[in-house]
């Protein structure tokens, strides 16, 4: 994964309460490489994708995703989480040259 | 004879001949009413999903476009519902493509502090064909939705 390339974050509603349901955004540069095209020389260019997304709260497994070549380059994915507490969201990507990515969204509730 | 065996079709004996053509034909049209045959190893993986459970088919939504120009990026939300209890929790949905080369697209795993059991990217579909979604639930139980997108351009390889 190219180091220039900061994952982004975003939740909805940015302020929740205490109990809301939130909904978060990941979006991720990556050329998630199929490994079934061929390059001009016939020959294949070889698999590389971000095949794991975790989300964790506070350590806890909130959400996890294992991707395969079906997903489109420069992974989006939302998905939804309780939020019980004020903490950190950690968001981690892996691709299959074990490169790893990841940020952190600061939870606070209101 | 002719005129004989007319006669011996009685009125039962047809009744219970209606009743069979109409069952042949129901059973016909209970299987798999896919728009496109399965390529890919999409039999297998699903198989190798649900085991031998039975699916139920309500329960999931997916919404997809119902024409994709591009299937390199073709967004995506699965929902399922649920209360998203300890007890009673979606764990994971697999989203299936039956037209791709790899039939596994992606595995999203949901626990109780995922409070909502819904999801969204964007996919890449070869060509037109079905795509599944299988929800397995915490009690064991799976649930099955399915869509059909026509691809215009595809989005694998090539």
């Amino acid at each position: 994964m190219a180091n220039n390339t900061k994952p982004r974050a975003k939740i909805t509603p940015a302020n929740p309460k205490a109990g809301d349901v939130i909904e978060v955004k990941t979006l991720i540069s990556h050329v998630m490489e199929t490994g079934l095209r061929k390059d001009k020389d016939g020959k294949t260019i070889p698999r590389n994708i971000i095949n794991s997304f975790k989300a964790t709260f506070e350590g806890e497994p909130v959400f996890s995703a294992e991707l395969q070549p079906g997903i489109s380059a420069n992974p989006y994915i939302a998905f939804h989480m309780k939020v019980e507490k004020a903490g950190s969201l950690e968001l981690t990507w892996v691709d299959d040259a074990g490169e790893t990515s990841s940020t952190t969204v600061p939870l606070t509730v209101s | 004879m002719v005129p004989l065996q007319l006669e011996t079709l009685d009125r039962r004996q047809f009744v219970v001949g209606a009743a069979t053509a109409a069952a042949i034909f129901a059973l016909f049209r209970s299987l798999p009413a896919s728009a496109q045959a399965t390529t890919g190893d999409f039999d297998s993986v699903f198989k190798k999903i649900v085991g031998d459970a039975q699916p139920g088919d309500s329960g999931v939504e997916i919404n997809l476009p119902e024409i994709a120009e591009n299937g390199n990026t073709v967004p995506f939300t699965v929902s399922v519902k649920s209360p998203m209890t300890k007890e009673d929790h979606v764990k994971a949905v697999h989203l299936l493509s039956t037209g791709n080369p790899q039939a596994t697209v992606a595995a999203f795993h949901f626990t109780p502090a995922s409070g909502l059991a819904n999801v969204s990217g964007r996919m890449r579909l070869a060509k037109t064909q079905d795509v599944v979604a299988v929800a397995e639930l915490s009690n064991g139980k799976f649930l099955v939705g399915k869509q059909l997108v026509k691809v215009t351009i595809g989005g694998c390889g090539g």
